[in-house]
């Protein structure tokens, strides 16, 4: 994966000869008839559910009225970003997204690599197994169930963290009505999901690593602190790297799932939770406003699409192999 | 082997602990949630949710089950993951095969089609617009199962293990006589079960715990998966005012809080069984990603 030519879709760019172009075109199609006929409805599949879409962008630079339809709304330029920019709801919810990001990829990685590090030095098999799975296993779960799971710690009465609080003699905390909490709530929501499941891919990194490397530096005397310390870790520095950085890519992505199943249409909590993919749900669904919705979808895309470009570029720099395409 | 320090020791004993806390950390959650729904909701109501029931009772279960939404949301589930999984799997597979094969010329233009469609997206007005309006697959099974079925990532993730098969095997075939849909179809999918097992429960997974579309183009009571019953009854009491009007008993309250607890139990429950024969396949795959990049 280090040639440049060649990336994660395989992809080599033949320089064609411009004659007998078309001949070439159709008498390849023959050859591998049934290949291409495999290849179709998949092909039609995406043209219609991933390039169509694309298309409906213009709908950001519209008047969109779902009577008219996308070819009867009137054209009005950039008055739909205009009127984002202006609402002021943009910077609130721009901060949010990329805040909680952070703090997801941040706590994430670090748990995930001390538990992968942890792990990899425990010595009992069943204790070990068990335990994988335990942490593993809330990945499986659906956000809409872990919302459930959350009314149990946070309800104002008898959640347990206001048990907990009354049984120390200290005053309930309104947790569904502060949105100072919550960012702390999610973190340790991301971690409880998604750290266990993170892990596995340190895991593997570390499994990699030559076993001699161990082996001398024991018999060197180095302690298990220290092996941990100046071999495990350097090398699973590029691993930790390369998920980071393609993390970031995704980095003005709100975890729509996440956050609209637990925060749900709480608007107490909107001030620190509220992030630009529920922003714009609810600007389609509630205020049926599909133009700003789109205009705010396209810029996110867009946004979107040069940090992932970006970010690869970077990646080529600081580990090649890592480089994505 | 040499013998281990004190440190060392110590440090073995931390791991064990933090380890053994982060999985209790993992566990409790599921636990008082079970515990509670098995508390009567009086008791709930009073005491709180609790990590062992106060007051036993069945009624919670007894309720969701004399209904039949749970049954028909089960239902929906079922075949959604079912059909799901198998036509993704049909034409994923298809596709990376295609891929894979490097005598077709154009597969890495192919490539490039579908490789773009990770980058940039339309976003989700147009494709609501699109599905609902458009195609007019609104409160229809369909939407739940055609407009994620593929992923590019899972594509490309089996024309890797394709590509790393032998050409010969599919050559010698050819030489035989047998076109490219049979020797998919009748040799390459058959050797390749490892790999297809752990794509087919990503799969499974996603349409099993799919929900948002639900939330997007399904407003028919009969059609709803599980996880968005879940989400509705936690937001509103439609749900449990429809279970609990065929009991007529004066000033009766409708267990609300447990009925809740229980409905969650009922729908993790099946995930909590397989989980323990489908995780190895989930771990593999996820190595083979991380080998892979």
């Amino acid at each position: 994966m280090r040639n440049n030519t060649v990336s994660l879709t395989g992809q080599t760019y033949p320089r064609n000869k411009p004659q007998g172009r078309i001949r070439g075109f159709l008498a390849e199609l023959v050859k591998n008839k049934f290949l291409y006929l495999l290849a179709l409805p998949a092909m039609i599949w995406f043209f219609v559910f991933a390039y169509l879409p694309m298309g409906g962008i213009i709908i950001a630079f519209q008047d969109f009225k779902a009577m008219k339809g996308i070819a009867g709304s009137e054209f009005v330029g950039l008055k739909n970003f205009q009127f984002f920019f202006q609402s002021g709801d943009w910077i609130k919810i721009v901060t949010n997204t990329v805040f909680l990001n952070v703090l997801f990829i941040t706590f994430n990685t670090l748990a995930a690599v001390l538990i992968a590090i942890m792990i990899t030095e425990l010595g009992g098999k069943w204790f070990k197994k068990i335990a994988q799975s335990v942490m593993i296993f809330p990945h499986f779960l659906s956000w809409t169930v872990v919302a459930m799971f959350v009314m149990a710690f946070v309800a104002t009465d008898g959640g347990f963290v206001n048990q907990i609080l009354t049984m120390l003699g200290l005053p309930a905390v309104q947790l569904l009505s502060s949105p100072g909490y919550w960012p702390l709530i999610l973190v340790l929501l991301k971690i409880w999901h998604g750290a266990g499941f993170g892990s596995i891919v340190y895991m593997a990194t570390i499994s990699g690593i030559n076993p001699d490397i161990y082996e001398s530096a024991s018999i060197d005397g180095a302690s298990r602190l220290q092996k941990i310390r100046y071999i495990t870790l350097p090398l699973l520095k590029p691993t930790v790297i390369l998920l980071t950085i393609l993390a970031v890519g995704g980095i003005f992505n709100g975890d729509f799932g996440m956050i609209y199943a637990i925060i749900g249409r709480n608007p107490l909590l909107y001030p620190t939770t509220d992030v630009i993919d529920t922003y714009l749900f609810r600007a389609m669904m509630d205020l049926g406003d599909m133009s700003m919705s789109a205009a705010i979808g396209f810029m996110q895309s867009l946004v979107g699409f040069i940090l992932v470009l970006t970010v690869n570029s970077i990646a080529k720099k600081v580990a090649p192999e890592s480089a994505i395409f | 082997m040499i013998k281990e320090s004190k440190a060392d020791r110590l440090l073995k004993t931390m791991f064990y602990l933090c380890i053994g806390l982060f999985s209790v950390y993992c566990l409790v959650p599921f636990w008082s949630v079970i515990a509670s729904s098995f508390t009567s909701e009086a008791s709930l109501v009073k005491n709180g949710y609790m990590f062992w029931p106060s007051d036993f009772s069945l009624e919670a279960y007894k309720m969701i089950f004399k209904d039949n939404t749970i049954y028909r949301a089960y239902g929906v589930t079922t075949f959604v993951t079912v059909v799901g999984t198998v036509l993704s799997m049909i034409f994923t597979s298809a596709m990376a095969y295609t891929l894979s094969v490097k005598s077709v010329k154009y597969r890495n233009h192919l490539a490039f089609y579908i490789y773009f469609t990770m980058l940039f997206h339309g976003g989700l007005v147009a494709s609501y617009l699109l599905i609902s309006k458009y195609l007019d697959m609104k409160d229809t099974i369909w939407v739940l199962i055609i407009p994620g079925m593929i992923s590019a990532w899972n594509m490309f993730l089996l024309r890797n293990f394709f590509a790393s098969i032998d050409d010969s095997i599919a050559e010698s075939a050819k030489i035989d006589g047998a076109n490219d849909v049979y020797i998919l179809f009748r040799i390459i999918l058959p050797i390749s079960l490892p790999a297809l097992a752990t794509i087919g429960l990503f799969y499974a997974l996603g349409y099993w715990n799919k929900w948002f579309d639900a939330v997007l183009y399904i407003n028919d009571k009969d059609l709803f998966p599980l996880q968005y019953l879940i989400q509705r009854i936690m937001n509103n009491l439609d749900y449990i005012n429809q279970i609990s009007s065929d009991i007529s008993i004066p000033n009766f309250i409708a267990p609300a809080m447990t009925v809740r607890l229980a409905t969650t139990v009922v729908t993790i429950g099946p995930i909590i069984f397989l989980y323990p024969f489908l995780q190895k396949y989930f771990v593999k795959g996820l190595m083979v990603g991380a080998v892979k990049g």
